[in-house]
């Protein structure tokens, strides 16, 4: 904490230093962007690549500058009471700023995503929070975590949620776990999740399962990534067979993301194998199919263009062009056709003989 | 036009030799039936347009009048509602024009097709000496009252009254009433109609047009009194009168086979060659020679013999033949300045300009395209721009997506002066655009006189002047942007520069001076900047 600390007062001291010689005060951030990330196998999530962009103090940047000092201040202010806000709460906090205030909330995520970024520090380590969550985690596995008034360990076996679930909390690194499954299955939908947890599928296939809810959060990333390597279990991703599984909440997962590449590092789960639903499972499970939107075809494009996990995978690549030949996308909810339970019955069974055949 | 030949052809050449039931019914076709079956191509095709036409065609009678006669035209035009309950109104336009000659008046107003403009080519507001009679006796048709003309023709002679009536059969006034009343001004016409019509308020109705005749003829004075009697005055922004139009014949190449016929036959020229050299435009003896050779004519041939048998060969070799552009001085543009005038005294804008071409021709027909344009101020920042369409001087409030005006403020890409604009519209933004046709013959698409018809002689002229307008708005535009940005520059550092003072504060613990420092500074390297 105090070297985050440390490293907001550094950075004011230096624009002080640069006003009182009546200089123009600049700050660097790195491009927060795919086109500032490289991917080599071996490291296994994108990093960054270095380029910096600086905000040189002008007529033009004076209010993002100014707003940009106020978020670290009220960082700094947060650290030092060990509290924490939200983002929507800092947000309101600067509603306190007169004209230096954010009209809406995107304005401010992207100063405080620009400040982590700047001090290459988790927004956490900042003192702000998101309010998303975690992601929901049902089957073979006992978390343990502490008491919040005691601190005394706090067992949570997650095959005791009934229907229910287990939340990921936002923060992850103090969690330990204890598990004999043989594979984590990554879910991108709540309603998919719903289904297996309804019939225990986790029972059945001795495994762990946790619904995503999207492009995985943070906090989710974190968990699975402590989790698989901790425990050394493989983690198998079962999304909708689009390009933005793929290429968004696939991609995520295993290597991170382009916006906030300083923390890749630790978020991401490098070893993540793409289950499903392939453009191939759509062929081989005649699989009902919508026809790809323009969006998607752009998303698609794009991936094969300037995505750096992409474009160095050779079978993502042909798979990512199959899908384009085909024209077509298939939701994970589409193998109802066969019946309910086909999924649990024959899909997964059948899939996961040939693991080593998935997707990288 | 169309009609007026229509009526003569019915009332007049009725031919005899067929049965005689049937020319006694053709003969019935009087001028009042005539008029209540074509009462939209003249204007009246409901009681609101009935109002305007009324009002129009009074106040362009009294603007002629005026201009002819040299005199700055002083125009007061009242409507009263006679009754809230029934849509009778009585109009009166009163001016200090030269007056009428007691013998003219009765024909002036009381017979339809009466007028010194039927026969000539100039420059003038109305064209067809329909417009007065009409509303008159669209007044008489829907009240049964008589038009009301007092006229004085110079301070020493004496005022005369007149209560008359158009005599529908046979196209005649009929005098009711002839008096000598005093009539307290120097010189002038006032004419009262009561008719059935609807007020209005708004741009398509009385009080737009007055308000565009006012911008279009900024040396006249307008007083108006509307129907919840408010007077509204439209103050004269010019003393100078506009130049006078100079009457011209017309033109080969304007002229159509019937006017070719009927010129030949009326002609005074013995033979053909003077005629085409005495009544047209341009015409020398080789001109009328050359014509003469390629229809394969006689030139000493009678024109009226010509005129049944040949005219069709006539007006080929006429348009096959050579002939010089007609003169242009007989227009008589607004003028560059005194468009700036009309505008500013009606609009209150920012930035004001205006282009006056140089004369051209359509058809034979001369012609001068003049734009005016106003900008910001108190127009409105949303939505299109408004247009106001002119011809010679006339206000145009119909019909405007139909008009060549419209079409080439449309097809100008208003994008390369700094506005937006969406294909196929107006541009938006805060302008208001005047455009301005003058000429010897106005090609109107219907009698109504609404929207001009497309020529590309024409459409080439407006947009050469709407472009030469638009370079001028576009510089004025610029520039203001670039002061509002100065402005707000400023406004930026005064906002946003207490700010880093405060959060430099907080992280380092700095005191009050400090702080203070840190503010004057960045206001002093920002200040030097922006330059």
């Amino acid at each position: 904490m105090t070297k985050t600390l440390k490293k907001i007062e550094e950075s004011a001291s230096t624009i002080h230093n640069k006003i009182n010689k009546k200089q123009k005060p600049s700050m660097e951030f790195p491009i927060r962007s795919l086109s500032n990330v490289k991917y080599t196998p071996k490291r296994g999530f994108l990093e960054l690549i270095g380029q910096k962009k600086s905000r040189t103090l002008t007529v033009n940047t004076v209010k993002t500058f100014a707003q940009t000092l106020r978020i670290m201040s009220l960082s700094k202010e947060l650290i030092e009471k060990d509290d924490v806000a939200t983002k929507r709460e800092a947000y309101y906090v600067s509603k306190n700023w007169d004209d230096a205030r954010f009209e809406e909330q995107p304005e401010s995520d992207t100063v405080i995503d620009d400040v982590e970024a700047m001090f290459e520090v988790n927004r956490e380590q900042l003192g702000f929070i998101p309010e998303e969550k975690g992601g929901d985690v049902a089957g073979k596995l006992v978390v343990i975590d502490k008491d919040q008034d005691t601190g005394k360990q706090l067992k949570i076996d997650c095959t005791k949620f009934g229907s229910g679930a287990y939340s990921i909390p936002i923060s992850t690194e103090h969690l330990k776990f204890e598990t004999n499954a043989k594979f984590i299955l990554v879910i991108e939908t709540a309603g998919m999740f719903q289904r297996l947890v309804k019939h225990n599928y986790w029972k059945k296939a001795n495994c762990i399962l946790i619904s995503m809810g999207g492009v995985p959060t943070r906090a989710c990333r974190r968990f699975i990534r402590r989790l698989s390597e901790g425990k050394k279990i493989p983690v198998y991703v079962f999304v909708d067979g689009d390009p933005y599984g793929i290429s968004n909440i696939y991609r995520t997962l295993k290597v991170g993301s382009g916006n906030a590449a300083h923390i890749n590092q630790y978020f991401c789960v490098p070893n993540a194998r793409y289950l499903g639903i392939t453009p191939q499972d759509i062929i081989d499970y005649k699989l009902p199919t919508h026809p790809l939107k323009d969006v998607d075809i752009k998303r698609a494009k794009d991936a094969l263009k300037n995505d750096p996990f992409i474009k160095q995978s050779k079978e993502w690549q042909k798979a990512i062009n199959q899908l384009l030949k085909m024209g077509v996308r298939a939701e994970q909810q589409a193998l109802a056709k066969h019946g309910l339970n086909y999924v649990i019955e024959k899909y997964l069974p059948q899939k996961l003989k040939k693991a080593d055949s998935f997707l990288p | 036009m169309v009609s007026s030949k229509k009526i003569q052809k019915q009332t007049k050449d009725a031919p005899g030799i067929t049965a005689k039931d049937l020319a006694k019914k053709q003969r019935e076709i009087s001028v009042s039936e005539f008029f209540t079956k074509n009462r939209h191509l003249l204007g009246f095709d409901n009681p609101r347009k009935a109002l305007l036409t009324t009002i129009k065609e009074g106040i362009d009678n009294s603007l002629d009048a005026c201009e002819e006669a040299k005199i700055l035209p002083d125009i007061k035009v009242q409507i009263s509602h006679i009754n809230k309950s029934e849509d009778r109104f009585i109009v009166t336009i009163e001016d200090n024009g030269p007056g009428i000659l007691k013998t003219h008046i009765p024909k002036i107003f009381g017979k339809l097709l009466y007028g010194s403009k039927f026969h000539t080519l100039k420059m003038s507001r109305g064209q067809q000496g329909i417009g007065i009679s009409a509303a008159g006796m669209y007044g008489q048709l829907t009240t049964g009252k008589p038009i009301l003309i007092t006229s004085k023709t110079s301070p020493m002679a004496p005022a005369h009254h007149y209560s008359l009536v158009i005599d529908t059969q046979k196209n005649e006034p009929k005098i009711i009433k002839d008096e000598v009343v005093d009539y307290e001004v120097k010189r002038g016409t006032k004419v009262v109609i009561e008719l059935e019509a609807r007020y209005q308020k708004g741009r398509q109705s009385v009080d737009g047009y007055i308000e565009q005749t006012s911008i279009a003829n900024p040396h006249a004075e307008i007083t108006y009194i509307n129907p919840e009697d408010n007077e509204i005055k439209y103050p004269r922004a010019s003393k100078e009168l506009p130049i006078e139009p100079k009457e011209i014949k017309p033109h080969p190449y304007g002229i159509e086979l019937g006017i070719l016929i009927k010129m030949l036959h009326d002609t005074k020229s013995k033979n053909l060659q003077s005629c085409l050299t005495n009544d047209f435009s341009r015409v020398s003896t080789r001109v009328a020679n050359a014509i003469c050779e390629k229809a394969g004519l006689n030139g000493k041939a009678r024109p009226s013999r010509i005129a049944v048998q040949e005219a069709d060969a006539l007006f080929k070799a006429i348009k096959l033949t050579k002939i010089m552009n007609p003169p242009t001085d007989c227009i008589s543009p607004i003028g560059e300045d005194a468009i700036i005038k009309g505008l500013k005294k009606q609009i209150n804008a920012d930035f004001f300009t205006s282009n006056t071409r140089p004369p051209s021709v359509y058809r034979g027909n001369p012609f001068q395209i003049e734009v005016g344009l106003a900008y910001g101020g108190d127009l409105p920042e949303e939505g299109l721009i408004r247009l106001l369409r002119f011809a010679n001087r006339v206000p145009l409030l119909y019909q405007q997506s139909a008009c060549v005006v419209t079409e080439s403020a449309i097809n100008t890409s208003w994008r390369n002066y700094g506005l937006s604009q969406s294909t196929g519209a107006l541009p938006s933004g805060p302008i208001l655009l005047m455009v301005h046709l003058a000429s010897v013959w106005v090609p109107f698409t219907s009698e109504s006189k609404e929207a001009i018809a497309h020529y590309p002689e024409i459409e080439k002229e407006i947009k050469l002047a709407l472009q030469e307008c638009g370079r001028h708005v576009s510089t004025f535009i610029k520039r203001k942007k670039r002061a509002a940005e100065e402005l707000k520059k400023k406004s930026y550092i005064k906002k946003y520069i207490p700010h880093i003072g405060i959060a430099l504060k907080e992280i380092l613990d700095l005191n009050d001076k400090q702080e203070q420092k840190i503010i004057n500074n960045l206001a002093d390297v920002l200040e030097r900047s922006r330059s």
